[in-house]
């Protein structure tokens, strides 16, 4: 993951500390798994490091001091680099779920058939999939921008639904033990 | 005419079918089908093409006689009532959204949406009153005058949304609902129809091949070979 341009892009809309640059990550990848705070101040420190962010000023309003950032001309001119490369056309986040199904398609437990697998994970992927879209109706978060992340994470698991049904549908038609078949 | 009671709606579920199987010659379509929904509900009907949706769809609202097992459709058995009788309280009680609208070609939107009310007898000026909230409510208030092949895809399927909502049904059956519109056009008319049923308290029954139509409802019930193969709560 691009964490130090992601960073780059949340400074870009204006110095902050590390508290608002969390809570607006949060907030533009509501999909995404929370940022750690730690992983917000390191990335921070070396992006100031190498010159593609600076401390402008140093605040404490009564309670603990916190240090304001600032995107530099270099931070722009990388966060541009970086937008320019398309990303790579790879199945992101879904490891698991591919290993999963795989091990259970081969591994045979007669106390929880595959069929149990690709039942139950196709109920994870629907509750999630309407968690998504009471984000949408809920009005929380309404800006275009996490629209559009809620869509692609709804379509991505609808993907991965279809490949589940593929996966189920192979499972009625497969020979009982394909991996001790012979070459043909 | 065996009429039901215009509170033949009880407390009890909106839809309950009971052992239902029925064979189209001798291909079986519904296997010992049994599935309730409650008022307020929305149920799923999901499974791959062929596996009965649809004709769970027509057994619900009536349309279709099942071979064996019973329907209870708004707290009356199908069973006592004649085909007249089964039209009335489809009138009167079901809103039922087809994947193509089926709107009447040749008369305005208006009428359309009015049709409901104006077969089961309403007043023509009260029930056209009727349809033009009722568009107002899917945002089509400026095509009242309108003829269907004058909209677009999504706006015939909003004023069949609306024709279907008119009489604040306690059964909405949806089959395939949105699946002739673009991806922002069905999200749209989806959100649009539950929003209006969930207002009014009505239960929902949409048969879907689409897991994100399906992500909507509160339950998904899966059916494989004309038999539920699974039920999901998903709230």
């Amino acid at each position: 993951m691009s964490l130090a341009e992601l960073h780059l892009a949340l400074l870009s809309a204006g110095p902050a500390h590390g508290y608002d640059l969390k809570g607006s990550y949060d907030a533009w990848f509501p999909d995404a798994k929370p940022l750690p705070f730690g992983q917000v101040y390191a990335t921070l420190g070396r992006l100031v490091r190498d010159g593609l962010a600076e401390v402008v000023e140093t605040r404490s309003e009564g309670g603990p001091e916190r240090t304001v950032y600032a995107v530099t001309a270099a931070g722009r001119q990388r966060l541009r680099e970086w937008l320019a490369e398309p990303a790579p056309p790879a199945v992101a986040g879904t490891e698991d779920l591919v290993r999963k199904a795989v091990v259970a398609l081969r591994t045979r437990d007669p106390d929880r058939p595959a069929s149990s697998f690709v039942d139950d994970q196709r109920a994870a992927h629907l509750r999630r999939i309407r968690a998504l879209a009471a984000g949408d109706r809920s009005g929380a978060q309404d800006d275009l921008g996490s629209r559009l992340a809620r869509r692609y994470a709804a379509l991505h698991l609808d993907a991965d639904l279809r490949w589940l049904d593929e996966a189920a549908a192979a499972l009625e038609t497969r020979s009982p033990h394909p991996d001790q078949e012979g070459p043909r | 005419m065996n009429l039901p009671r215009d509170d033949a709606t009880g407390p009890g579920p909106a839809l309950a079918l009971r052992s239902v199987s029925h064979a189209y010659s001798r291909t079986p379509a519904l296997r010992e089908v049994s599935l309730t929904v409650e008022p307020g509900e929305v149920v799923a009907v999901t499974g791959p093409s062929g596996c009965g949706k649809s004709t769970l769809l027509h057994v619900a609202a009536g349309l279709l006689v099942p071979q064996a097992g019973s329907v209870d459709l708004l707290g009356t058995d199908l069973h006592d009532l004649d085909e007249t009788a089964r039209a009335v309280l489809r009138r009167r009680g079901v809103g039922i959204v087809l994947q193509y609208g089926q709107l009447v070609p040749d008369m305005t939107l208006e009428d359309n949406v009015a049709l409901p009310l104006l077969l089961d007898g309403g007043d023509l000026a009260a029930s056209r009153t009727a349809a033009r909230d009722a568009l107002a409510r899917v945002g089509l208030e400026q095509a009242g005058q309108a003829v269907p092949e004058e909209l677009s895809g999504g706006q015939a399927q909003r004023a069949a949304i609306a024709r279907a909502l008119i009489t604040s049904p306690r059964l909405l059956l949806a089959d395939e609902p949105v699946a002739s519109l673009d991806a922002v056009a069905a999200a749209d008319a989806l959100d649009l129809m539950l929003a209006v049923a969930r207002r009014d308290g009505g239960a929902v029954v949409l048969v879907t091949h689409d897991n994100l139509v399906a992500a909507t409802a509160d339950r998904e019930v899966r059916l494989r070979e004309g038999r539920v193969e699974r039920e999901t709560v998903l709230r």
